[in-house]
């Protein structure tokens, strides 16, 4: 049960970033429609209050828009969606360097790397 | 604020169990009082229950001083079991009916369905962690304005932990009914409690909102509980 946190992070920021990385994916199209606060609350096992917060946050952001008493929705701007695939694959660029940097590679290590990285794309 | 907390202290027989404690809780939240087992968690659960006067001090809750009107509106579920082990889970199930306003027969027995708890058998013969289950059966049967769990998970096998989060997360009226929880086993409730006071030898050494401590320390609720309460 539940969904895997990291709980030394914000947990209403990471209920943004599964929502965000949903509409990414596909898993919600633009203008689709996202779980109820107390759907999404039961099946990432957290308190519907953070989950509440969250969709705040992102309605405030732009990235949600609530019709009232019918549920909240994923923005139908494409553009904003793919402005958002940006910001999270930055993210994670951020977080691999930051990785990789404490491990102390030398640069035949890090040449090694990024090969590795390249065949592994193509 | 729903419970307002002011200067506490309570003496027991050569020793204090709650030294100057002073806070609020807001309405529709999760409050979590996380200590070791003898912070004063259990003592301050008695008082804000209604059921032990402290030796100093104030509490408010909805603005005023706790009546048996205040208390009838609140679900206090101590941390032992309170019920007559002679009654089988159905009878006990209404027998306390009558004494919870807006209790919801239908409510507690797809309660004591999602909680997996034998109707038929005597409460004195179900496990701890079954029995454990049955005191959140009977908090959430009932729309209580205030919830005071006093260590809901301690003693109680993983598998019956998660039917009680599981309950709590699905049956919360969130925004609306306030849930004061007292816990040691911190990181099982990690996302569940909202705001957060850390508790130790009857005092309050850290409090705050959980996602802003997060924030401000990169830390998670049970690495600070490890820090500031142990």
């Amino acid at each position: 049960m539940g969904f895997p946190f990291d709980p030394t992070r914000p947990i209403y920021l990471q209920i943004m970033e599964e929502i965000k990385k949903r509409a990414v994916r596909g898993e919600i199209p633009p203008g689709g429609q996202i779980p109820s606060v107390r759907d999404l609350a039961k099946e990432m096992g957290v308190n519907p209050n953070t989950v509440a917060r969250a969709y705040l946050e992102l309605e405030r952001e732009g990235f949600v828009f609530t019709k009232r008493g019918q549920g909240t929705y994923v923005t139908q701007d494409f553009a904003r969606i793919e402005q958002e695939r940006e910001r999270l694959a930055e993210s994670a660029r951020q977080r691999f360097l930051k990785e990789i940097e404490s491990l102390g590679l030398n640069e035949d290590q890090k040449a090694e790397l990024l090969r590795k990285i390249e065949e592994d794309w193509s | 604020m729903i419970i307002e907390v002011e200067g506490l202290w309570k003496r027991y027989p050569g020793t204090w169990a709650l030294r100057d404690l002073s806070f609020t809780a807001k309405k529709g939240r999760v409050l979590g009082i996380l200590g070791e087992n003898g912070s004063g968690k259990s003592t301050l659960f008695r008082i804000l229950a209604g059921i032990t006067r402290p030796t100093r001090g104030k509490v408010r809750i909805f603005g005023t001083p706790i009546t048996p009107t205040v208390k009838a509106r609140i679900a206090y579920l101590p941390e032992v079991q309170p019920y007559y082990p002679w009654m089988t889970v159905r009878e006990l199930l209404e027998f306390l009916a009558p004494f919870y306003p807006g209790w919801d027969p239908q409510k507690a027995l797809n309660l004591v369905d999602f909680m997996q708890l034998p109707l038929e058998k005597k409460v004195g013969d179900l496990s701890k962690g079954q029995k454990g289950r049955l005191k959140v059966v009977v908090a959430f049967s009932w729309p209580s304005e205030i919830v005071l769990m006093d260590e809901p998970l301690g003693g109680i096998d993983p598998p019956s932990r998660k039917r009680i989060l599981g309950a709590l997360f699905s049956e919360f009226r969130y925004g609306e009914q306030t849930i004061l929880i007292s816990t040691h086993l911190v990181s099982e409730v990690e996302e569940f409690i909202e705001d957060v006071i850390y508790l130790k030898d009857g005092s309050i050494v850290l409090s705050g909102h959980a996602d802003q401590l997060r924030e401000e320390r990169g830390k998670s609720l049970s690495e600070l509980f490890e820090e500031v309460a142990t």
